[in-house]
């Protein structure tokens, strides 16, 4: 479902697979084997989990046991901070799978008398190697031996024999820096890795943090360049290999139906395409959500799955709402055919959203999904970026051949407003509904039009949505309008 | 040798294959207990050349400013792998003084006698200040 940037291997360089979702894509199969790949980044944007998260999968997937030298941290430090992601990594070092060894140097001890070398490090990194057999070694935060060692050029010059070592030691190594103001790192660690080179991003924007990875450079391998959105949780850390879809996905002749008979009826008798991308744009209260969930209902009622992402009502509120109307999702909800994923946008950072659609849409492989309203994303992001987020939505939802419903709410009924997308995707978009309100003489009535429906002849008129006990219709605006 | 005198426990830190390697080392009036006197260790990297002129010149130091209340022991961190972990030995040669505190680490071939004396603290820094300042 996931199209890589191009990612196949080229000839000529082995690959080390890191286990990391998205990652592996991108570097079109993992590492370069045998050699040292940098990671820099700025404090806090996940080098030091991304690297565990390398050792970890390494012992456990693949049969590499791994060596993690921590700089910047304690033993037990390490082992707490990942026991959260459910990385037992007191096991694997208990069962001799990873060695851990934490250099923790008090620079305010050291008196130097004279010339030296680090053989103390290279030591006892061969010590640890040895002990675990190990086929992966992680140095973190190694620009910590700058602030160390009292003599800047001694390091240098180790650090040069370091990497050197390692590549004859045969490990694939990954190593990690603090993000530098002028170069990649503060200390000018890529001076020494230039065989593979990531880097990390931690962004803030109206108080929501996304992580972004980026691979820099990738000697003899090609490689996606883009900036691919991180998400760290409960499963450890993943890359969003996000392409273009480009215009080549298979498109459905099927139809399904909306739900709704007679809307099916004004999309040319059978309602959306399959797999197509539908918005459904309003006012407030006009009924954008109860035809999503029409269309829901009817995608469950024949056995399919549903994913319903709430931005702005609860599971329990949209299910009492729903029941009004004469959709009953329980059964749904309880056969696992109806999925709800209810979180407010403004929760987490855009790429986080993505992130999670991606996962979720791994995991329960639906045949449609809702995202009711795309309008709140608004509110964590710049409009361009909410733009390029549900374009990534969209183009991936398309091409895993989900039928999309999408709503937006508008604001004010000026006609030449409400036409309008503010997200920028109608472009996008197969089918576009409009729903508005407006005065009928003693009441207000909720009309529908369909803006536009691709591939189908399709009404053009304006017609009043009904909503009651016993569900949604479609009526002729101008039979109630004008009695008699 | 004479494990009671060791001056560092690595029985917790014992890994496998480098900690069964026999250890060597070359102690010089190990007698003298502590807390009388210094108890320093030296770790080098095999006896390279800048290795014994490390054990020399700390001897000579040891000799001429400490007159016999000493003890000092010479590890190849080669030969230990697992306490050049448990020391926390990143350079070569590296003396550490543990008694009397503070413990302080002393990198290098110890060629600046000046240098190894401040190290010590049998000196003073040239502005007085204490390096923990």
């Amino acid at each position: 479902m996931i199209q890589p940037d191009q990612a196949l291997p080229a000839p000529g360089i082995a690959k080390c697979p890191t286990g990391i979702v998205g990652l592996d894509e991108i570097t079109g199969g993992g590492l370069p084997r045998g050699r040292p790949t940098l990671i820099a980044g700025a404090a806090g944007c996940g080098k030091t989990l991304l690297a565990m998260e390398f050792i970890v999968r390494g012992a456990r997937e693949f049969d590499e046991p791994g060596v993690f030298m921590a700089f910047e941290e304690s033993e037990s430090e390490l082992i707490a901070n990942v026991a959260s992601l459910g990385f037992a990594l007191d096991a694997l070092v208990a069962g001799q799978r990873v060695a851990l060894d934490s250099v923790q140097i008090e620079r305010n001890e050291i008196e130097e008398t004279g010339d030296y070398d680090l053989e103390g490090l290279f030591v006892r990194l061969g010590c640890a190697i040895a002990t675990v057999g190990a086929r992966r070694v992680v140095l973190d935060g190694l620009d910590a031996l700058f602030a160390a060692m009292p003599s800047a050029t001694i390091v240098r010059g180790e650090l040069r024999r370091l990497f050197r070592w390692l590549k004859a030691q045969g490990v694939t190594a990954i190593i990690t820096g603090e993000r530098g103001e002028k170069a990649l790192t503060r200390h000018g660690l890529e001076e020494y890795v230039s065989d593979c080179v990531i880097f990390l991003d931690h962004r803030v924007h109206n108080q929501v943090a996304t992580r972004r990875l980026q691979v820099v450079k990738y000697r003899g391998s090609r490689h996606g360049t883009n900036e691919y959105p991180i998400l760290i949780d409960a499963a450890g850390f993943s890359v969003l290999p996000v392409s273009s879809l480009g215009l080549t996905h298979q498109v459905s002749r099927e139809r399904v139906s909306t739900g709704v008979a007679s809307l099916d009826a004004m999309l040319g008798g059978q309602g959306y395409y399959r797999g197509s991308s539908i918005l459904i744009s309003g006012t407030a209260g006009a009924g954008k959500t109860s035809l999503a969930i029409a269309f829901a209902n009817s995608v469950c009622s024949q056995g399919g799955r549903c994913l319903y992402w709430s931005s702005e009502e609860s599971p329990d509120q949209i299910l009492r709402n729903m029941a009004s109307i004469g959709f009953d999702l329980q059964p749904h909800l309880d056969h696992g055919r109806f999925h709800c994923h209810a979180v407010r946008p403004a929760l987490y950072g855009l790429e986080n959203h993505l992130v999670r659609l991606h996962q979720l849409v791994g995991l329960l492989q639906p045949d449609a999904v809702i995202l009711d309203p795309i309008t709140s994303f608004v509110a964590v992001g710049e409009r361009f970026q909410v733009q390029v987020m549900l374009t990534r939505m969209i183009d991936f939802l398309k091409a895993a051949g989900i039928t999309a419903v999408f709503t937006a709410l508008r604001q004010g009924a000026e006609p030449a407003y409400l036409e309008r997308t503010d997200e920028g995707i109608s472009s996008l978009i197969d089918s576009w509904l409009l729903l508005r309100m407006a005065d009928a003489g003693d009441h207000r009535e909720r009309l529908l039009s369909v803006l536009k429906s691709r591939g189908m002849a399709h009404s053009h008129q304006v017609r009043e949505l009904e909503l009651d006990a016993t569900g949604i219709a479609v009526r002729d605006a101008a039979t109630r309008r004008l009695p008699g | 040798m004479n494990a009671s005198h060791q001056p560092v426990s690595d029985a917790d830190h014992v890994q496998s294959k480098c900690a069964d390697d026999v250890l060597q080392e070359a102690r010089v009036m190990p007698q003298i207990p502590a807390g009388l006197g210094y108890v320093l260790t030296l770790y080098v990297a095999s006896l390279s050349p800048r290795s014994v002129l490390a054990i020399r010149s700390v001897k000579e130091v040891c000799e001429k400013h400490l007159g016999g209340q000493y003890s000092l022991e010479v590890i190849d961190i080669h030969e230990r792998p697992a306490l050049a972990k448990s020391d926390q030995i990143l350079a070569a040669p590296t003396l550490i003084k543990r008694l009397p505190l503070p413990l302080r680490r002393l990198i290098g071939d110890m060629a600046d006698e000046h240098r190894v004396l401040i190290g010590l603290d049998l000196r003073a820094r040239a502005d007085g200040s204490d390096p923990r300042d």
